[in-house]
């Protein structure tokens, strides 16, 4: 049976929905069935992430109103295998769907067979939800079908904040536990002591990490291309994006040192073509 | 800032100012009480209380004072006695 997971933070733009896109894709690509479903009705950003804005049909609400059956909102992914998308509406607002309804719906998506092949049998491993900024209903949407959280911070005080309130929030929720993803790390100024690094970051929050990824202008190449970073496999993000995938299959896979690229052993082994990892 | 501006002007790395403000804006959020626990407590108050004294149930005030002192925010609980019991009832 599969597992819904969903990615949240409190406050905006600190990463779900590249980290949505490119975990999803990266648990794809080891050969796992994935649904990512954009949970921020109005504001949906997963379809152009993923570069499948121009294949959308049906949405999200579409389904929970009745005028379409969930399998015909599925969007299969141009690159993955295995890896789909059920868009938000963009012209709704989150009052559009209820936390009941949204539930129904996860658990609708663990029973779908999305086979192609008459009589084959295919069934998602995992869902993944991307939850919208803020604490109201649309958060209540996206963690209500839950079974496990992750929440994203930035290394910087005031997402590290609203991180800090949404732990509160899930507990409420009854999902605790949740695993940390800390983003947009910058190595070099964590060196020089002008930001806070992971270790900071843990301990004040006292949750367990998921994984760290950096600060890396890949992500904003691949965004405009509307393809997930870990195409690209020379990409720390990427290799980041890879890690958190396979430490939620229950893979140990330890933290990549991020300070690696910028040692002197490394800057002479790139110049040399030499490639880490 | 480089280490050399750092070495002169013997400010403070921003990230451990940083840690700093967190820590003190958390312990504030952490503190609010959710409604769902300060009327429990109240009316443990009032149980606690009345094998000590009789009280005016209906002038009871138990809340969190917003002002920020040193120790951080404080409960004060405003209870009326009517008159002191001679015996504890319990
Ligand atoms: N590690 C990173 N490095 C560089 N840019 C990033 C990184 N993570 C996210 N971004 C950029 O930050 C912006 C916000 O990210 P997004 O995933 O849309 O956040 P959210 O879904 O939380 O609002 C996007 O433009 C994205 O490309
Ligand atoms: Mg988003």
């Amino acid at each position: 049976m599969g597992e819904t997971l969903v990615i949240t933070s409190g406050k905006g733009g600190v990463g779900k929905t590249t980290a949505v896109a490119n975990i999803g894709a990266a648990l794809a690509s080891r050969g796992y069935c994935v649904a990512l479903v954009d949970a921020d009705i109005g504001l949906r950003n997963l379809d152009v992430v993923l570069g499948l804005e121009n294949r959308i049909v049906y949405d999200l609400v579409d389904v929970v109103d009745g005028f379409c059956r969930l399998k015909q909102a599925l969007i299969k992914d141009k690159r993955h295998d295995g890896l789909y998308l059920l868009p938000a509406a963009q012209t709704k607002d989150k009052t559009a769907v209820n936390p009941e309804q949204m539930k129904r719906i996860c658990n609708q998506l663990k029973e779908i067979n999305v086979s192609d092949e008459a009589g084959g049998a295919k069934y998602f491993d995992y869902i993944i939800v991307d939850s919208p900024a803020g604490i109201e209903q649309g958060f209540k949407n996206a963690v209500s079908g839950a079974d496990r959280a992750f929440i994203i911070t930035t290394p910087e005080v005031s997402a590290v904040r609203d991180a800090d309130r949404i732990i509160g929030l899930l507990e409420a929720e009854e999902l605790p536990d949740p695993q940390l993803i800390i983003n947009r790390i910058r190595p070099g100024m964590v060196r020089t002591g002008d930001m806070m690094d992971i270790e900071d970051i843990v301990s004040i929050l006292a949750i367990r990490l998921l994984g760290v990824v950096p600060e890396d202008d890949a992500i904003v190449v691949a965004t405009n291309r509307g393809e997930p970073v870990i195409e690209n496999s020379g990409c720390t993000a990427g290799q980041a994006f890879t890690n958190m995938a396979r430490r939620i299959i229950g893979e140990e896979v330890p933290l990549m040192n991020l300070d690696v690229k910028e040692s002197l052993f490394a800057r002479l082994g790139s110049f040399l073509g030499l490639r880490q990892r | 800032m480089g280490f050399l501006s750092r070495l002169f002007s013997r400010k403070k790395p921003s990230k451990e100012v940083a840690k700093e403000r967190l820590q003190l804006v958390l312990s504030h959020d952490r503190m609010d009480i959710p409604p769902g626990v300060l009327e429990p407590l109240k009316d443990d108050l009032i149980r606690v209380i009345s094998d000590y004294m009789e009280i005016d149930e209906s002038g009871i005030d138990v809340r969190f004072n917003n002002q920020d002192s040193e120790e951080g925010r404080s409960l004060v609980a405003s209870i009326p006695v009517v008159r002191m019991r001679r015996e504890r009832t319990r």
